[in-house]
């Protein structure tokens, strides 16, 4: 598994050699490796990334990852409610942290509200919310400007019975990364 | 003519039931509410307007039952058919049982173009209440048919008319946003902005040729202004944070609009062209919805300073605001009425939200919608109906009430929620 693991990625890197530098492979070395059928240690000269997926989860945008709890956007209100619910106060911390620890990073918090009533003052009620998620995240050590709130009103709800089921996920606060909005 | 206003004054004092669909319109109207006795009226189909395609004398017979106010009289065939310039069989339109009577012409004109000709009487008191000639082409029928009716409405109530005027409110079909602006009947529905994103608070500036209202294209809301004319945007208030709520200033140079920039939702004052930003409330409150009165001199708008959303009001130029609604734990949504005299708002009334108006001389509060979803009142801008926004079966639809509660009419698209009406001004 593992040799079939390497000869691919030897593959791989060989033909990606060839693709963007094709001008450059003097022929000669082409007649030279062919006379020295030593393919092993061919390998062992190029530097090759290796890549182990039996160990643990991708590295990657710790922001996207499943199991990290910055994945988690969405924070949850109660009716005509603008504090934020202990059971998010360690999402809340989460973010601040990885805020905190990349000055470069910026947010879009945007505040939601139900349908029901006027759709400027719910309006009012999303950014009353939005700016309660910035408050906490800013209290918590992220940089002001790092942040923006708005809100988006009952103008985007992500369900849309007219059912208190509904309305509870649309009175909702998400946190949007730059490049995701 | 003063016998024909005082009966027309008296016939508002009963009650009788009408329905009138309105067929071919994009936005259909439908009568549903019921009205006072309205004057009979006989509009004579109009010689020779068969060749104007569409029938001239029906828009102004619809226009002016649409108004609740007028019955239009079935006219049977005539022969020879009179015209403005027949000597009148009064006696004959009164054992008809008309009280006015239109009469017309239409006449090919050598250019291509057409003549319309019509003159309107008092049967009763067997008299010429005046008349018009238009010149016009084909695609101007309906707002030609409009002007006759809006002389008629002024001759017969004393009150302008507005029919020629122009509505504006939001359809969203799909995953579409549309802003469409419409005549007053719904007819002619021309879309000024179609968006994947929301659309809200359409706002017609005191020339009707400009609507500010909030965009969400940006991710976030921003107030734009936009020239209907030309179709040419400007951005008048995308500054950090959200940017809503646009109201114009009567004479059209500034608007008030409710900013998040400095935290909270507060209300601001900015040039129509977004210069000279100045901020009106400090409050931790969510202040919004601003409208400035005929005069200019005050703002009314919405806040929960008070612990539920109320409304209020403050100088133009700033000061202390002052709450003007007490009844019910949620008032929103202030809109003047052209006289100043009445403030329409939406209420919670036992779980509905519904259309309140307050006098403002004595105080007196009457809830004038039996509908449970009423949102964005709206005034004709005379003062004698007004559009709001309502949920039927699930889907958002127009409605319009009489300023007096007693006509109701149903405004429906054919697919999609309609919302977000805005009663456009007088334009000449």
């Amino acid at each position: 598994m593992r040799l079939a693991i390497i000869a691919i990625l030897a593959a791989a890197a060989v033909a990606a050699g060839c693709a963007t530098t094709p001008e450059q492979q003097p022929p000669a070395s082409v007649e030279e490796r062919a006379a020295k059928p030593a393919a092993p240690a061919a390998v062992e000269t190029k530097p090759i990334a290796r890549v182990d997926l039996t160990s643990k989860p991708a590295p990657g945008n710790p922001l996207k990852d499943p199991n990290n709890i910055l994945s988690r956007r969405s924070i949850y209100y109660d009716f005509d409610k603008f504090d934020i619910r202990d059971e998010f106060r360690s999402l809340i911390e989460a973010h601040a942290k990885y805020l905190r620890e990349s000055p470069g990073a910026k947010m879009l918090i945007q505040g939601n509200a139900d349908e029901r009533g006027s759709r400027e003052y719910n309006l009012g009620l999303g950014q009353r919310r939005a700016d309660s998620v910035k408050r906490a995240l800013t209290l918590l050590g992220a940089k002001e400007n790092q942040i923006e709130s708005v809100s988006l009103g009952e103008e985007k709800p992500v369900c849309a019975e007219h059912a208190e089921d509904c309305w509870a996920k649309n009175r909702r606060a998400d946190m949007l990364y730059s490049g995701e909005y | 003519m003063q016998a024909l206003l005082t009966r027309l004054r008296a016939f508002l004092g009963a009650v009788l039931l009408l329905t009138t669909p309105l067929a071919g319109a994009q936005l259909s109207i439908e009568i549903t509410g019921a009205g006072a006795p309205r004057m009979p009226i006989a509009v004579a189909p109009f010689p020779g307007e068969g060749a104007l395609g569409a029938g001239i004398t029906s828009i102004v017979r619809a226009d002016l039952e649409r108004s609740g106010l007028f019955r239009g009289l079935e006219v049977p065939p005539l022969s020879p058919a009179p015209t403005e310039a027949s000597p009148v069989n009064y006696a004959e339109w009164r054992a008809r049982l008309a009280d006015a009577l239109v009469l017309g012409s239409v006449a090919a004109r050598p250019d291509g173009r057409y003549e319309v000709r019509f003159r309107l009487y008092d049967v009763v008191k067997q008299a010429s209440l005046g008349g018009i000639a238009y010149t016009l082409s084909k695609e101007q029928v309906r707002a030609t048919a409009h002007r006759i009716a809006d002389f008629v409405y002024e001759k017969l109530t004393g009150e302008k008319g507005v029919f020629s005027t122009r509505i504006a409110y939001v359809v969203k079909r799909g995953n579409r946003f549309e802003l469409q602006i419409a005549d007053a009947d719904g007819a002619g529905e021309e879309a000024a902005l179609v968006s994947f994103e929301p659309i809200i608070s359409p706002a017609w500036s005191p020339d009707g040729r400009k609507l500010a209202y909030v965009s969400f294209e940006n991710k976030k809301p921003v107030v734009y202004v936009h020239s209907l004319l030309d179709g040419k945007r400007n951005v008048i208030a995308n500054f950090r944070g959200s940017n809503s709520a646009p109201a114009w200033s009567p004479d059209g140079s500034r608007l008030a609009v409710t900013l998040s920039r400095e935290g909270g939702s507060q209300l601001f004052l900015l040039n129509a062209d977004g210069s000279s930003l100045r901020r009106l409330t400090s409050s931790a409150a969510i202040d919004t919805e601003p409208r400035f009165s005929g005069d200019g001199q005050w703002i009314y708008f919405t806040s929960d300073r008070g612990g539920s959303p109320q409304i209020y009001r403050m100088p133009a130029a700033g000061g202390e605001p002052q709450r003007v609604t007490f009844e019910g734990s949620y008032n929103v949504t202030p809109r003047l009425s052209p006289d100043g005299k009445t403030l329409a708002y939406i209420t919670l009334n036992e779980g509905k939200f519904q259309v309140a108006l307050l006098d403002l001389s004595n105080r007196q509060v009457q809830i004038i919608t039996d509908s449970d979803r009423d949102e964005s009142p709206s005034f004709a801008p005379n003062g004698r109906m007004i559009l709001l926004a309502t949920v039927i079966g699930g889907r958002g639809v127009l409605s319009a009430v009489s300023s007096d509660g007693r006509v109701k009419q149903r405004l429906s698209v054919t697919a999609g929620d309609v919302r977000e009406p805005a009663w456009g001004p007088f334009t000449e």
